[in-house]
């Protein structure tokens, strides 16, 4: 397949419009007219913010306003990360395969999805109601289909465990379905960074 | 007084033939097309990299179920809701009966076959810059996608955006002919902006828009407030996106992070596609990625 190169069009009715509108065709966007004035004022803005930061001292630390239960299943996924970091990087390629070590943790990744959620989860942790988090209200408005989720994660995290110690081949094959699990639910409870 | 009005009348005609004119929806005809035939093979590749299904297969579809492109999908903006329509093989309710001439005109010139433009929702501002030869190839791959009866669902726009005939004022300022990216890149780089300014259209949501709904050239790839939700796309020009090559490449392939995070929102549906390239193309998209100018 031949890629990498442009198709340039020969004929062009917006470069060859017989009667001008030029100011459509400036390489300057619309909004630079008035870009100055919001600039000065934004500038202004951000000095006064400063001035008003210097005055009230710091702010607390925004995780001690993060209630815990949101740091704990943060803390959750941040052991389900690492875990799945172990077996990635053998299946990438960056380490070594190594049976005992992809097996045990294989075996965290079951441990974790084992863990009932009940308490990680409190109504007014979403992302619209406090910082700090990127779950979705959309969670609380659809508990079965996340707890379905959930036990997906769980059911391939096993199917992934009974194979991990079985040779690179079985474990890549078995890590594929863990990581789609983890996507179908980023995919539609937490929101981009 | 009479004469002026008579003037005013002749300018007002003169320019109103003008607008006509130079807004009027371009098309590829056959004869533009001559001497390419296309191959349904290389043709999956540029489907997987032009990111379709992302948009046009059903709401929520996975697996295979992505080939079936029936629309519904809505997108939600600042100037209405855009429904994805069906672009399956069925010759009634998708665009089974176009020719690939048609086919063409829609990718590369926002055009249907019907003449009327299309909204820039759909990334023809991009297609425009694919090598037709790639395009004549999809073309020979959709003939073997599934059809589906879904019909189609209209646009909710409001006025002045339920005006079509307006998109080609907006496609004589953003309808482009040349990369954003024109510093000298290395052969890998070349092919990775091939890949994404022309086919994957990451800039869509990585870029910001002006007032006027365009991508802003200036901030290219700078990271946006997130088109279809909460929170922010993020920027992937090297002073924010810090990951090697090799784990960009990574990342389009298994969709984890460095730190064994996992993709989430629209990205799971790119990295579906993403992951169906070859090793190389990921490789070459990080290249270019890498070779993106910081703002």
């Amino acid at each position: 397949m031949a890629m990498g190169g442009v198709v340039r069009m020969e004929t062009d009715q917006l470069t060859q419009a017989p009667c001008g509108l030029p100011f459509l065709r400036s390489d300057r966007p619309f909004v630079t007219l008035w870009e100055p004035i919001f600039m000065s004022y934004r500038t202004t803005l951000i000095a006064l913010s400063a001035l008003g930061a210097l005055c009230i001292g710091p702010s607390p630390a925004l995780a001690q306003d993060t209630p815990a239960a949101v740091q704990a299943r943060k803390g959750q996924f941040q052991i389900m990360a690492l875990n799945i970091g172990v077996l990635g990087n053998m299946a990438r390629g960056t380490t070594d395969y190594d049976a005992a070590q992809a097996s045990t943790a294989a075996a965290n990744l079951v441990a974790i999805s084992m863990l009932d959620q009940s308490f990680h989860w409190p109504e007014g942790t979403d992302n619209m109601t406090i910082d700090g988090t990127r779950a979705e209200p959309a969670i609380w408005e659809n508990l079965p289909d996340v707890i379905t989720k959930w036990q997906a994660f769980g059911a391939a995290a096993t199917g992934l465990s009974a194979e991990a110690g079985n040779g690179l081949d079985a474990m890549r094959a078995a890590l594929g379905p863990v990581g789609g699990t983890c996507s179908a639910c980023h995919d539609v409870y937490r929101a981009p960074q | 007084m009479h004469r002026i009005f008579t003037v005013f009348c002749v300018m007002a005609l003169i320019g109103s033939v003008a607008a006509w004119a130079v807004t009027r929806p371009g098309v590829i005809t056959d004869a533009d097309l001559d001497g390419l035939s296309g191959d349904p093979i290389a043709g999956a590749a540029v489907f997987w990299a032009a990111g379709c299904a992302s948009c046009h297969a059903a709401t929520g579809a996975t697996g295979d179920a992505r080939l079936t492109l029936s629309g519904g999908q809505r997108f939600v903006s600042d100037y209405g809701v855009f429904v994805a329509p069906n672009i399956s093989m069925h010759p009634q309710h998708g665009i089974g009966g176009w020719s690939v001439a048609q086919f063409v005109s829609a990718l590369q010139m926002g055009t249907s076959p019907a003449g009327h433009h299309y909204y820039p929702a759909f990334p023809y501002t991009a297609y425009r810059l694919a090598e037709r030869q790639d395009l004549v190839d999809l073309w020979a791959y959709w003939q073997g996608l599934p059809a589906s009866d879904m019909p189609s669902q209209p646009h909710e726009l409001g006025f002045p955006y339920s005006i079509r005939r307006a998109v080609g004022v907006w496609n004589l300022r953003y309808l482009r002919d040349d990369f954003t990216i024109t510093a000298d890149l290395s052969a890998e780089a070349t092919r990775g902006r091939y890949l994404v300014e022309a086919l994957a259209h990451c800039a869509e949501c990585h870029t910001p828009r002006d007032a006027l709904g365009g991508l802003d050239r200036a901030a290219w790839m700078a990271g946006a407030p997130n088109p279809s939700g909460s929170g922010t796309i993020p920027p992937l020009t090297p002073d924010k996106l810090t990951w090697s090559q090799a784990e960009i490449a990574a990342y389009l392939n298994d969709g984890f992070t460095p730190d064994f995070d996992s993709a989430g929102g629209s990205m799971v549906s790119v990295i579906a596609n993403m992951a169906m390239l070859s090793d190389a193309d990921r490789l070459a998209i990080a290249a270019y990625l890498k070779a993106l100018p910081a703002p």
